[in-house]
């Protein structure tokens, strides 16, 4: 029973791992995303779409899930280039850049997926073969090892590529030179300007590659939590959430596994825990009571002040007087 | 001598001001050339183009006789010019050797040591002292500057150019920041020192370009000039550098701070135990680096900083009063004389986009009955403060953001003066006005001590709050490091006070 609660609280957990990796690594940069819900509905429509026409291509098996793979990084990266360029480009207002991708995001999502969905009759779903690919692993001699075999070898590959993905943003963040840079231009785009960093570079591209991993987070959370099939509104939230997870792991990737688990934990706690006569509802709440207690609490006490980009939410301008 | 950088004709203009008209300036190698100017003549902006933050509107640049082009702060990096900023450019949250790191490519280091290594060594040859792996955000004033200049060296700097970088050091800093120049001159190096005070010029450079309002006036040797040449052409008209000091015999204390101690914005230490008379007609001028508390003193002075200890007290005709953690709503009430003019005129003092007799309702709408607002009453005092003061405005009802800043300062001052009959507080008054209104400011001051004011005088220029002050506060690390008569106290032992507290009170 508890075992199986944390294997879905892990699986609950990943998509925000993704998306907040992402929001991490475009913050880190100076530039505050507020569009991940949007681009996390934009990746799922685009990943679903992309396996359907691959099945129709002919392809199958992981042939399907590498295209639905592609397609929701690569509609990520679009989107949030679209948020580079009126931001970092056209210096509009961030946030207002950013709740637009979110409004227009969650338009293109559902109007896409019910789209496809009269196209095939009802509803749109992939074949049993592509949802076998997006499902738990099995290594043999190692996934049916009790309890730790159980809790580290039988997620789906999304779990584990959201791991290796918040790895990498660790250590490319805290290790490398060009983390060192990344961070600069967050801090204080004029002095990393008059280092000879180019901010506007390190902008775009941490936004997109930021952009592309709430792609898969979008992915993630149709593929596999929804099994390929286009339900309306999927994303419900978990953008959101994100943002706010960026913020309690202090902008340390690492961290973000932790609190994204936990926070998937909250997401699923309803199937798992059953108080008698207590409104299922009420778990459906906790996530995001829980952030606004955590907001709060980390405002009054102001630990993020020391983590917190210097320079995040406030557009580039050299020539600025 | 060998020309090392030339501009011909560079222009430059923001909207439809034209910031820089046809600059031509040539630096020859070895050369400490001071750029002098007032505040809003361009001196920045020329070089912010050499430096690449700005881009030119017209006109070119020559680097050893060859015509560049610089884009970028990158670009000139490559050609060996080392800009170092009025506003430091580093990241606050890292350390030295991560701030020198960014500015180098792959191919120009080895690791964290070489950098450390070449820190200290130029650090030596030079005769600077810093600590390389200390925070830039724990660092002070000068050590961050040391960390710009050290950067600018490392880099590969033929050329260094200076923005003002003594505006916030004590004159010890100062004068070792001048041995630091002087021997970088010995070794071949080119500087630009961009300065508007007039003594440094003359203590440090070879040659004077002088430039007033976007244009280029004159190139003098230093050493055929002399301080009212330099004022005269940097103004443009014959300046009178007097500034009186009108003795007021009739003094009795009027306001008593005792062991005051506050928290900063940040929490942190604001002020700690904080105690001082300050009597009628009286100068008190306070010195101090920036950020030593002063900001604090001032409002707990005024009500609008909590005081978390110790006591106020004011002593008016009526009578006396606690005026501790009093709100200016009660001030306002029990009419207390008190004026403030903070540092942040257009921030705190004024309303930057309501016009002139909005800015004098806020002061007063309060004491008035019914729910409307009565302008006639502010309008009369707007004129009759422009006629007093000499404020030049197209109307009362112009905004006062669309008025030049010497005289958003006067509307600011008059508006105080006439509330603080008994104290006025003024923070930075002169900061970014033309030498000018900055005299003006003076014997303003000057003339409100006549009356028997009680002024605190939060200043940055030693020499101006020596010649202005009675007394001469100095403010360390947000306490008390010394009162002195300043009549007759030295420069040097102001400057030693500010980084010490060991000064004795009078």
């Amino acid at each position: 029973m508890i075992i199986n609660f944390l294997i879905a609280a892990v699986l609950a957990g990943a998509p925000l791992v993704l998306a907040t990796v992402g929001e991490i690594i475009t913050e880190k940069s100076g530039n505050i995303n507020l569009g991940v819900e949007g681009t996390m509905y934009i990746g799922a429509v685009a990943s679903l779409a992309g396996a359907v026409a691959a099945e129709k291509l002919g392809l199958s098996g992981f042939g399907v899930a590498a295209v639905s793979f592609i397609a929701g990084a690569l509609s990520g990266m679009i989107t949030s280039a679209l948020f580079g360029f009126m931001t970092i480009s056209l210096r509009v207002n961030q946030n207002v850049v950013g709740l637009i991708i979110t409004i227009m995001g969650t338009g293109i999502g559902n109007f896409f997926g019910e789209l496809m969905g009269q196209g095939a009759g009802g509803y749109i779903s992939v074949t049993d073969e592509t949802k076998a690919v997006f499902s738990g692993i099995h290594i043999p001699g190692l996934s049916s090892v009790p309890v730790i075999g159980e809790l580290l070898f039988s997620y789906n590959g999304m779990v584990y590529f959201s791991l290796a993905a918040a790895l990498a943003a660790f250590f490319i963040i805290k290790k490398t030179k060009i983390g060192l840079k990344l961070t600069a231009v967050g801090e204080n785009p004029y002095a990393a300007d008059a280092a000879g960093v180019s901010v506007t570079k390190y902008r775009y591209i941490a936004s997109v590659i930021g952009g592309a991993l709430c792609g898969l987070a979008g992915m993630y959370m149709c593929m596999v939590t929804n099994s390929g099939v286009w339900v309306h509104g999927c994303i419900s939230g978990y953008g959101w959430l994100a943002v706010a997870l960026v913020i309690f792991s202090a902008w340390n990737p690492l961290k973000s596994i932790f609190c994204s688990i936990i926070f998937g934990a909250l997401m699923i706690m309803r199937l798992y825990i059953a108080i008698p006569g207590l409104n299922p509802f009420i778990y459906d709440m906790c996530p995001y009571i829980v952030t606004s207690i955590v907001i709060i609490i980390t405002s009054i006490r102001k630990t993020g002040k020391d983590h917190i980009p210097e320079s995040l939410g406030e557009n580039y301008y050299r020539e600025e007087r | 001598m060998e020309v090392v950088l030339e501009t011909k004709n560079l222009c430059k203009s923001f909207g439809a001001v034209m910031v820089n008209d046809k600059i031509n300036l040539t630096l020859h190698r070895g050369e400490i050339m001071a750029v002098l100017g007032e505040n809003g003549s361009g001196k920045t902006t020329l070089i912010n183009m050499i430096g690449g933050i700005y881009y030119p509107d017209s006109g070119s640049i020559y680097y050893e006789n060859k015509r560049v082009e610089i884009r970028s702060p990158k670009d000139a990096d490559r050609l060996g010019i080392g800009v170092v900023h009025q506003h430091f450019k580093l990241v606050s949250s890292m350390d030295a050797v991560e701030n020198i790191e960014i500015a180098l490519s792959d191919k120009e280091y080895k690791n964290k040591a070489d950098i450390r290594k070449r820190i200290t060594d130029v650090a030596k040859k030079y005769g600077f002292t810093v600590n390389p792996d200390k925070k830039i955000c724990d660092m002070s004033v000068s050590e961050k500057q040391t960390v710009e200049i050290i950067k600018a060296i490392i880099k590969g700097a033929e050329i260094l150019i200076l923005d003002e970088p003594t505006a916030v050091l004590t004159p010890q800093e100062s004068s070792s920041l001048f041995n630091v120049i002087r021997s970088m001159k010995k070794d071949g190096k080119s500087i630009i020192i961009i300065t508007h005070k007039l003594q440094e010029v003359l203590d440090i450079s070879d040659n004077v370009y002088i430039m007033r309002k976007g244009r280029y006036i004159d190139t003098l040797k230093t050493s055929e000039t002399d301080e009212n040449e330099l004022a005269c052409k940097m103004v443009g008209k014959t300046v009178t550098l007097q500034i009186a000091r009108t003795s007021y015999e009739k003094k009795k204390t009027v306001l008593s701070v005792h062991n005051i101690s506050c928290l900063s914005d940040d929490k942190t230490v604001g002020l700690s135990d904080v105690s001082f008379d300050l009597k009628s007609g009286e100068i008190l001028g306070i010195a101090g680096i920036s950020g030593s508390g002063q900001k604090e003193l001032c409002e707990c002075i005024d009500g609008i900083r909590e005081v978390t200890s110790g006591k106020i007290k004011y002593y008016a005709e009526e009578g006396n009063f606690d005026i501790t953690n009093k709100k200016p709503e009660w001030r306002r009430k029990n009419k207390t004389g008190f004026g403030f003019v903070p540092e942040d005129r257009l921030g705190m003092g004024l309303i930057a986009s309501s016009d002139m007799v909005d800015n004098m309702v806020l002061k007063s709408y309060k004491d008035e009955a019914g729910a409307f607002l009565h302008r006639k009453k502010a309008a009369d005092i707007a004129k009759y403060l422009i006629k007093k003061l000499d404020i030049a405005t197209p109307g009362i009802h112009t905004p006062v953001r669309m008025l030049s800043g010497g005289n958003v300062q006067k509307v600011l001052l008059g508006r105080e003066i006439e509330a603080g009959r008994d104290v006025l507080i003024v923070s930075y008054p002169v900061r970014g006005l033309d030498i000018n209104s900055s005299y003006m400011i003076y014997n303003l001051l000057d003339e409100e001590r006549k009356r028997g004011t009680a002024i605190i005088f939060v200043g940055e220029d030693l020499d101006v709050l020596m010649a202005l002050s009675d007394r001469i506060m100095v403010m360390a690390d947000h306490r008390i490091a010394g009162i002195t008569d300043a009549r007759t106290v030295t420069k040097d032992y102001l400057g030693s006070l500010m980084t010490d507290t060991k000064g004795q009170v009078i």
